[in-house]
């Protein structure tokens, strides 16, 4: 029985391993043909992103620093092993943490160059993981607050729908996720807008195979981070699959759609918008579940 | 088949431009022209792009500025020259500070006349271009086999 489980996990992280770059980069490609019809344009066709990375790993990669390229293969690790943790059933804090260091990993690439965009930028990044971090370890106290467990396993399979206990956390988090997707107007540090005053931010001083690896990232990351959306409709059964997947779309979209009609925001009013929801939706919300733990 | 005719980025940059030929570069990207069907997106940073979009002449004060995107830009990539003045100088080619058309600076691939251009123009250069990118990628895979293991190629 204990074998059998270990298999299932080890298929779910092989699984997320092959197909979550491929469901990233269509979604990718979505993005912006919802986003060029948004804007009266036709767009480009859904396998843009794959043709942008291929393209990319044919091109000639300018280094200003040796370093960078372990430093981004490092980002792009870690990002691949909190998503096998998260898909594999694992502890929900170790997933943080481990996207955290991957973060770090990518900041750590961008301070390495010297061009004052990619500093600006890595500054900047610091500042938006400042703005988001709080909001993802109190989803993760309030998961263990609901489900009485840290385990991705064991939140899916809770007692009761976890929404209903978390509707504060579900909406703060899906505020952040605008700042972990990059969407406007929280795209300080980076963005894939055209002439913004960053240029493209973090990204700015990658090319070639350095910058493909980094857009594989953000499609590891982007599927990984709505398996937390669907998280949030685990223990209802039959509905947590339909549930958590029209969750997941009706977020999807929801996020192009402020993404196109916001422009962006200073980074001081980035933080102190993040940190006001996460204060009155996040934290009121882990107050109310732990009373009820208590049994109030 | 290579992908870089599939995913051609570009990066524009306005040398002494009257800002005609600016305003029809981007008016291609406007709903009307909408060149992001084909895959272009116009970046801004040298190192992620693929065609050197320049408009108007250079002059002394623009010439360092032109070179140094020029050399940022990784292989393969191509120059498309949009604009009288960018070709050849136009009307300010007499002008005491003027080196003449974008030639004069940096090799350019294709020319792209017109006072201003016309973004059907303007499109038509690009997708010329890119048949020259497409040549230019084929001869840098070869000369990479050629070399061996040597990856990096100037």
């Amino acid at each position: 029985m204990l074998s059998c489980e270990l298999g299932m996990k080890l298929v779910y992280a092989v699984l997320f391993l092959v197909l979550a770059p491929v469901a990233g980069g269509l979604l990718a490609g979505l993005d912006r043909i919802i986003s060029a019809r948004m804007q009266r344009r036709v767009g480009p066709g859904i396998l843009q992103p794959f043709y942008d990375v291929l393209k990319l790993w044919d091109k000639e990669g300018v280094e200003g620093n040796p370093a960078q390229g372990f430093y981004i293969f490092s980002f792009l690790l870690f990002v691949v092993l909190s998503g096998v943790f998260f898909f594999a059933g694992g502890d929900l804090l170790l997933v943080i943490f481990t996207l955290t260091i991957a973060s770090v990993l990518f900041v750590t690439a961008a301070y390495s160059s010297n061009s004052p965009y990619s500093q600006v930028s890595a500054q900047r990044e610091l500042l938006q993981t400042m703005a988001y971090e709080p909001m993802m370890l109190l989803v993760a106290i309030g998961f263990y607050a609901c489900c009485g467990s840290f385990a991705v396993g064991d939140i899916l399979n809770s007692a009761s729908l976890n929404i209903v206990r978390m509707p504060g956390l579900f909406l703060g988090m899906c505020f952040i996720f605008l700042i972990k997707f990059r969407k406007s107007p929280f795209d300080v540090a980076m963005s894939h807008e055209i002439h913004q005053e960053l240029i493209q931010g973090l990204a700015t001083e990658f090319s070639g195979r350095t910058l493909a690896l980094i857009e594989v990232a953000h499609w590891y990351e982007d599927v990984f981070l709505f398996g937390f959306v669907y998280l949030f409709f685990g223990g209802a059964g039959l509905f947590t699959l339909v549930g958590g997947l029209l969750a997941c779309a009706l977020v999807y979209f929801l996020m192009i759609l402020v993404d196109n009609c916001c422009s962006r925001v200073k980074w001081q009013h980035l933080l102190r918008c993040s940190w006001a929801v996460t204060l009155v939706l996040g934290f009121t919300n882990v107050v109310y579940l732990m009373f009820r733990m208590q049994g109030y | 088949m290579s992908y870089f005719t599939k995913s051609p980025w570009l990066i524009h940059y306005d040398g002494s431009s009257c800002n005609g030929c600016d305003i029809e570069v981007l008016a291609c990207l406007t709903p009307l022209y909408d060149v992001e069907r084909f895959g272009i997106v116009n970046t801004g940073n040298p190192k992620h792009a693929d065609i050197f979009l320049v408009t108007g002449g250079v002059n002394t004060q623009n010439l360092p500025v032109v070179r140094q995107i020029y050399e940022q830009m990784p292989e393969p990539h191509v120059v498309v020259a949009v604009g009288t003045c960018a070709c050849s100088g136009g009307v300010f080619r007499e002008c005491y500070n003027m080196l003449g058309g974008m030639d004069r600076a940096i090799p350019v691939d294709v020319y792209v006349p017109g006072c201003a251009a016309r973004p059907e123009s303007i499109i038509d250069g690009v997708v010329k271009a890119l048949g020259i990118l497409e040549e230019k990628a084929k001869k840098l895979a070869e000369k990479k086999a050629e070399g061996g293991t040597n990856g990096a190629v100037g």
